[in-house]
């Protein structure tokens, strides 16, 4: 009898793997493809690319990526492109964690009173629509210049339209989940270990360098992380509050779409360069992704 | 010594020098507290200055508070103070490109409000796309993420691929949905519709459905990873003992995976919504702004900064959804309140 049962229980989970593969698979091609099919347009010619019958094989050439690297249209190239975003983007991320830091510290291990308030403070502000705040901070530096419109008030003194400008607005879009997320990181030292320190006679900086960081120091990578992807991918404020000059990678990548000519090739080319630093740093970091994402309300 | 008497024993000494090593510790402590009393009261009993114990906790609070300062400030400043600016702009009529001078008009700016079609119809395009993507992101998460709890050939791969389309730029994958994916002519998915015998599918004759889709193929994968992470963190014993019972596998669904999985929901769900609710990039570059698909971000930004320049006008917009979002807000603190209060999930 318990042979027969057994033998069933096996056919079920051999038949719910079977059908977790297929289902796993099919979704994992489905929601792929789109990326999939960036990635081999970029190496296709502009007539491959914009073909009424998809072409699939055909010699790759990098000719594309050149082509969105140098100055096109008018528009900045690649180089300066990346190199806006990647100053803008990591010192934000900098500055996020310079704030982030201490204040999880103040929040966790030598907690102030309140400190719930404040924790639900910092998150409130992510429900803020963003939308809401941008013409106030269209006038906080007096000034944008519009890329589009060459408004005869422009003036280049002024901190918007620039990249520190955006640093501003990156670190303040990116500080309240970074304190909630290294919080969550914070509350897992020991108290214990704090109090020994302390009896040790540990001086505050002596305990942070030797108990404190080794211990949050993955939250803190993880958190790093975190301000970067959302940073880099940021859009909205990016358009608002750049000039020419100073434009980062999301802007560049909609300089690529041609109203005249073909534009499809050189666009995967651009989407594909613009996309690589994040789903490279996402892909090696998946588990670290998933706390961050969740607060830390995930272990 | 030890040695001769093997490890059980070994162990069994280790422990009682331990009990006794406590033993003596907390006689100490108890000592010690004994003698911080007995100052204590001595200090009491000498009368010292109760405004100087005021000082040094107040010196003390502030050693605590110091460090949160600079974050606490810093967010102030950049995130609130433009909104209470917001809320004085919105009580002026103010046409940017004009030579009309700012008017004082009081609340003339919300009292039209309701008058303006296109930012209802951006409300209601706004809930769409925040709840709809949460609502069916969440079921097909659910799907996805009970499938790869299971073990099966090239899994986490197909994880790595599923999460994809979550670490791609919005912009550039908006983009890319718009031209090689969806556009009418040369789109990958037209190519697919019309050799099978379908119309093609126009992004511009349905905006709103087109974001939308696009902002579950953006937010499932977030979502997956989440509730992934509940089910493993499922109890095994507690679905052993359940099948044991001859539970049947639906029963085992509802009435303990789904319960189980219940915060992890409802995280989910609030996370995505804090970021759908400023979708911007997919009605901007996905549908390309069209009427039909504007919400409340674009609608705001067109007002503005994108091309009217009615900061006023803008700004009265701007202040009715920080209200709502206020009240969007309340409601989702208390799960995130129930959350820190269980802490870990």
């Amino acid at each position: 009898m318990s042979g027969v049962s057994d033998e069933i229980v096996g056919v079920n989970t051999r038949w719910s793997s079977i059908s977790a593969a297929v289902v796993g698979w099919a979704a994992a091609i489905v929601f792929f493809f789109p990326i999939f099919w960036m990635v081999h347009t970029s190496f296709k010619t502009e007539d491959d690319a914009q073909s009424l019958d998809p072409v699939f094989f055909f010699n790759p050439s990098f000719d594309r990526y050149r082509e969105v690297s140098e100055d096109f249209g008018g528009n900045l190239g690649a180089v300066d492109a990346f190199t806006n975003s990647f100053s803008v983007v990591i010192v934000s991320t900098i500055l996020v964690l310079l704030m982030g830091i201490p204040a999880a510290y103040a929040l966790t291990i030598r907690p102030i009173e309140k400190w719930r308030d404040v924790l639900f403070f910092f998150i409130s502000t992510k429900f803020l629509p963003i939308a809401a705040a941008i013409v106030p901070l269209f006038f906080f530096a007096d000034a944008i210049p519009y890329p589009t419109l060459g408004l005869p008030f422009l003036d280049t003194d002024d901190l918007l339209g620039t990249r520190l400008g955006l640093t501003i607005v990156y670190t303040a879009f990116n500080l309240p989940l970074g304190v909630w997320m290294m919080r969550s990181f914070f509350e897992e030292v020991p108290k214990e270990l704090i109090e020994a320190a302390q009896i040790d006679g540990a001086s505050i900086t002596e305990q942070l360098r030797s108990v404190i960081l080794p211990i949050v120091s993955p939250g803190i990578a993880a958190t790093a992380l975190l301000s970067f992807i959302f940073a880099w991918n940021e859009f909205f404020l990016a358009l608002n509050l750049t000039a020419a000059d100073t434009a980062t990678v999301p802007i560049w990548v909609t300089g690529t779409v041609d109203g005249r000519g073909q534009f499809f090739a050189k666009l995967s080319a651009a989407a594909t360069m613009a996309s690589i630093p994040v789903i490279a740093a996402g892909w090696i970091a998946q588990k670290r992704l998933v706390r961050g994402l969740a607060l830390g309300a995930i272990k | 010594m030890y040695q001769q008497v093997g490890n059980g024993l070994l162990v069994q000494m280790i422990c009682e020098d331990f009990a006794q090593a406590r033993k003596v510790i907390r006689t100490y402590k108890g000592a010690v507290t004994t003698e911080i009393s007995n100052v204590d009261t001595q200090v009491s009993s000498v009368g010292v200055d109760p405004a100087a114990v005021k000082a040094a906790e107040r010196k003390e609070r502030w050693l605590r508070r110091i460090p949160l300062l600079p974050a606490l400030i810093f967010t102030i400043v950049v995130t609130q103070v433009p909104f209470v600016i917001a809320l004085w702009i919105s009580l002026n009529d103010w046409a940017f490109l004009t030579p009309n001078p700012i008017e004082f008009v009081g609340l003339d700016n919300f009292t039209s409000i309701p008058d303006n079609g296109r930012f209802v119809d951006s409300i209601i395009n706004t809930f769409w796309i925040t709840f709809g993507t949460a609502f069916f992101s969440t079921v097909i998460a659910t799907g996805l993420a009970i499938a790869l709890d299971k073990k099966f050939i090239g899994q986490s791969v197909v994880r790595t691929l599923l999460i994809t389309p979550f670490l791609t730029m919005p912009v550039a994958a908006s983009l890319i949905w718009r031209n090689s994916i969806l556009d009418v002519r040369f789109g990958f998915v037209n190519f697919l519709l019309t050799s099978l015998g379908f119309d093609a599918f126009e992004t511009s004759s349905s905006p709103l459905f087109t974001v939308l889709v696009f902002s579950i193929w953006q937010w499932t994968p977030f979502l997956m990873l989440i509730l992934l992470a509940g089910l493993q963190s499922q109890p095994p014993s507690v679905l052993e003992a359940a099948r044991v019972d001859g539970a049947s596998n639906s029963a085992i669904f509802f009435q303990i995976t789904l319960p189980h999985l219940r915060p992890y929901l409802e995280l989910g769900a609030l996370l995505s919504s804090i970021f759908l609710i400023q979708t911007f990039d997919a009605v901007d570059q996905l549908a390309g702004g069209a009427i039909g698909a504007q919400n409340i971000p674009f609608f705001v930004h067109q007002r503005a900064i994108g091309g009217a320049f009615q900061f006023g006008e803008a700004s009265a917009f701007g202040v009715v959804v920080v209200i709502a979002s206020i009240i969007l807000a309340t409601f989702s603190l208390r799960v995130l309140s129930g959350l820190l209060d269980g802490d870990d999930l």
